[in-house]
């Protein structure tokens, strides 16, 4: 198991470690830098002059040095501006202090300093997500409970008339992307076309207070898609647990229906979904890009457009880690968790 | 002329959609008439999921192909006047009718929603078998094979798999990207893998007929390498290896880069699934039977395993179909890669939304033509499980 563990860990670093490069060379490509360099100093500056001030913010060094700064395991760059003052990555990093530290990087806390925000990505990056998190909460407590009773209730007579009705919905749930369902729900429940006006179409005002009407339509719209899925690898999985012989056997021992399903069936039958569910995160993050954007809801997703939107390197490098260790992470728990749900799947 | 009410609306659009209805009379006709001898196509008449998901994507499918004839209005004529009207509202000139209305710039939603069709149906299906050609090519070997190879494509497939699918759009799909020519570098590579897949098809079956074998490697190599040099360069790029007298296919460069990110995004996935079907069907006699006859390791993965998985294949097509549609949604939806004047509907959904208290057809309408599209799709899909799981 701690091998297992161990070997688990490695791969995740090394993903992650070429991850953040890909990200690193993608966003620092010379048409990037040298729009960063006319947004800083002037739009209608020569291409000499683009690189003179790039050499002079530090952009000069090859790609792997710059990556290497900003993991923080290369020192930061140091130079001295036309006044005389020491310049560098890690005087910028740590503005007041007297002698500054060489490296200064992600390790070392530093995640660098937004263009369009002017303020340090780190700091932006737990305010979203903070609000990103409440978000996923109210997701998770609306999606995966309303998942799971679809999935059984679908999955314990299979082939009968509820299942049939159950699994066409969770098959049309699946094929409505956020932003199909966040449109028609904003259609029917918030707009003058229909009248009924029960919540509100954006969700700006619940980063300030969060009420039932101006949270409820982004929440729904971001669960939808994700129950579908999750119902039907529950309803799968149910299924297949139904057939099993010792259901049989409870069965013909006369337990009734009901407690077949919710004392012998419904434990077996969860494992497979609560490895979907984790693995759902990944997903859930698309979603929360999506519909923060649609509902204008300034979180982790709408920052990490606004970055992308406005080249701002910083802070999408920063959001892209998030990212990318959410994933990861996620990815890693589900198959520990199956494990230890799991006793017939041991590993030497 | 009065305006339309919701009935005449529902009339209108019914008619206008005749040439649809007529291919789609005669499609069913024929299959149902027919059905015993068409395999599994045949036999997804069987079943009334698989019949409405057909219809649906036939639908579609049509609509993109008579889209000229069901056009009212040209997709980018802007009428000042009609600007936010709602459906049903006549021109100004009194000789037609706006059938689902107009949008923000006075276009007609209706026309442009069909139009949008065109769009999806194009790219979706070529990029989901373009992906599956690159899942192909890598996933037999690495399944077949297992040990190293196996080790340094499963990393890195999953390492695309871990990227959030609209963090790398966003860094794929961007104007910077394509002055750079990346994109055109990863189709140089990724268009590649239909050609070799198709020699490496056609030389493990025909090797012992070396006449034949070199007759159709030889048409493969030069229809589609000419095919493959044509879509790839574009003149004044990175990437003009071709003259463009003898360059027949124009791609423009952002609907190439909305191509091969989507098949960059979707290969993986596929990847993973025929990697794991290999895993499974190479313990199979057949295979042991073919490896006993001294057949070489293509063969068996070409001609004795690929066709063998072909059951959870083809579902799966369908069902990444839709989910390709549903890319192409989300890179309009976020503005990526297709003009802002394209009439595809994650573009038209995002011109949509900004405006959606005062009118909200103009977002509905590709709304709802874009979820019963992928609507379709999942249901052919499970119609396909349900009927292939039969035999």
């Amino acid at each position: 198991m701690l091998t297992f563990l161990l070997r688990r860990l490695f791969t995740m670093v090394l993903t992650a470690l070429c991850l953040t490069f890909v990200v690193f060379y993608l966003t620092n490509l010379p048409p990037n830098l040298e729009k960063v360099a006319k947004s800083e100093a002037g739009a209608r500056i020569t291409d000499t002059e683009v690189e003179s001030w790039l050499a002079k913010h530090g952009y000069a060094q090859p790609v792997l040095v710059r990556y290497g700064e900003w993991l923080g395991v290369v020192p930061g760059w140091t130079g001295t501006s036309d006044s005389g003052k020491a310049t560098g990555r890690c005087v910028d990093a740590y503005p007041d202090a007297q002698t500054p530290p060489r490296f200064c990087g992600v390790l070392q806390g530093y995640w660098g300093f937004s263009t369009v925000f002017k303020e340090n990505v780190g700091g932006i990056i737990i305010t979203r997500l903070g609000l990103t998190g409440i978000l996923m909460f109210w997701v998770m407590v609306l999606m995966v409970p309303a998942a799971l009773i679809i999935g059984v209730l679908a999955g314990m007579r299979e082939g009968s008339k509820l299942d049939r009705t159950l699994s066409t919905v969770s098959i049309a749930s699946t094929a409505t992307p956020e932003y199909v369902s966040g449109v028609i729900l904003i259609v029917v429940f918030a707009s003058s076309l229909v009248g009924l006006k029960w919540f509100k179409g954006t969700a700006t005002s619940a980063m300030d207070g969060i009420t039932f009407e101006n949270f409820f339509l982004p929440v729904l719209t971001i669960a939808l898609y994700g129950i579908g899925y999750i119902a039907r690898m529950t309803r799968a999985s149910m299924t297949e647990v139904m057939t099993a012989q010792y259901i049989r056997t409870a069965r013909l021992k006369g337990v009734s229906f009901t407690n077949v399903v919710m004392k012998h069936a419904l434990r077996n039958a969860l494992i497979a979904p609560f490895t979907v569910i984790m693995l759902q995160f990944p997903w859930l993050l698309n979603g929360v890009v999506i519909t923060e954007t649609l509902f204008n809801y300034k979180g982790f997703g709408w920052t990490l457009v606004s970055a992308a939107g406005n080249n701002d390197i910083q802070l999408l490098l920063g959001c892209s880690v998030v990212a990318v260790v959410v994933v990861l992470v996620t990815q890693l728990i589900s198959d520990v968790g199956y494990v230890f749900l799991n006793p017939r799947i041991r590993i030497s | 002329m009065q305006e339309y009410g919701w009935g005449a609306i529902c009339a209108a659009f019914f008619t206008q959609f005749w040439p649809v209805w007529l291919a789609l009379i005669i499609t069913y006709a024929v299959s149902i008439r027919y059905k015993r001898k068409l395999g599994l196509y045949g036999k997804l008449f069987d079943s009334t999921i698989g019949m409405i998901g057909f219809g649906i994507v036939m639908f579609w499918v049509f609509t993109a192909i008579f889209a000229d004839m069901i056009i009212t209005h040209g997709t980018l004529e802007q009428v000042s006047q009609m600007k936010n009207k709602s459906p049903g509202t006549v021109m100004p000139d009194g000789a037609s009718w706006y059938i689902l209305g107009g949008d923000h710039l006075g276009r007609d939603v209706f026309s442009r929603m069909v139009m949008g069709s065109r769009v999806v149906i194009e790219i979706a299906p070529m990029a989901t078998v373009f992906a599956f050609m690159v899942g192909i090519t890598l996933g037999l070997p690495a399944g077949y094979y297992s040990g190293k190879l196996d080790t340094i494509l499963s990393f890195l497939a999953n390492l695309i798999l871990a990227f959030p699918v609209i963090l790398l759009f966003y860094l794929l799909v961007t104007p910077e990207m394509v002055e750079t020519g990346l994109p055109q570098y990863m189709a140089v590579v990724l268009f590649l893998f239909p050609l070799i897949f198709l020699s490496v098809l056609l030389n493990s079956r025909y090797y012992v007929r070396p006449n034949l074998r070199n007759i159709m490697i030889a048409a493969v190599l030069v229809i589609g390498g000419w095919a493959y040099l044509a879509l790839v360069s574009e003149p004044d790029t990175r990437v003009a290896v071709l003259p463009e007298a003898f360059d027949f296919i124009a791609l423009p460069g952002n609907i190439l880069i909305v191509f091969v990110s989507v098949v960059f995004v979707n290969a993986p996935t596929v990847y993973r699934i025929i990697r794991g079907l290999v895993l499974d069907i190479k313990t199979r006699d057949y295979v042991a039977a073919a490896q006993t006859r001294g057949e070489g390791p293509w063969y068996i993965m070409l001609w004795e395993i690929l066709p063998n998985a072909r059951g959870p294949l083809i579902v799966d097509f369908c069902l990444r179909i839709g989910y390709t549609t549903i890319l192409l949604g989300t890179l309009g939806f976020f503005g990526l890669g297709l003009s802002p004047e394209s009439p595809d509907w994650g573009s038209t959904i995002n011109a949509g939304r900004k405006l959606m208290s005062i009118a909200p057809h103009p977002a509905i309408v590709p709304a709802l033509a874009l979820m019963s599209l992928v609507l379709g799709l999942n249901l052919l899909a499970d119609g396909l499980r349900e009927e292939s799981l039969r035999d």
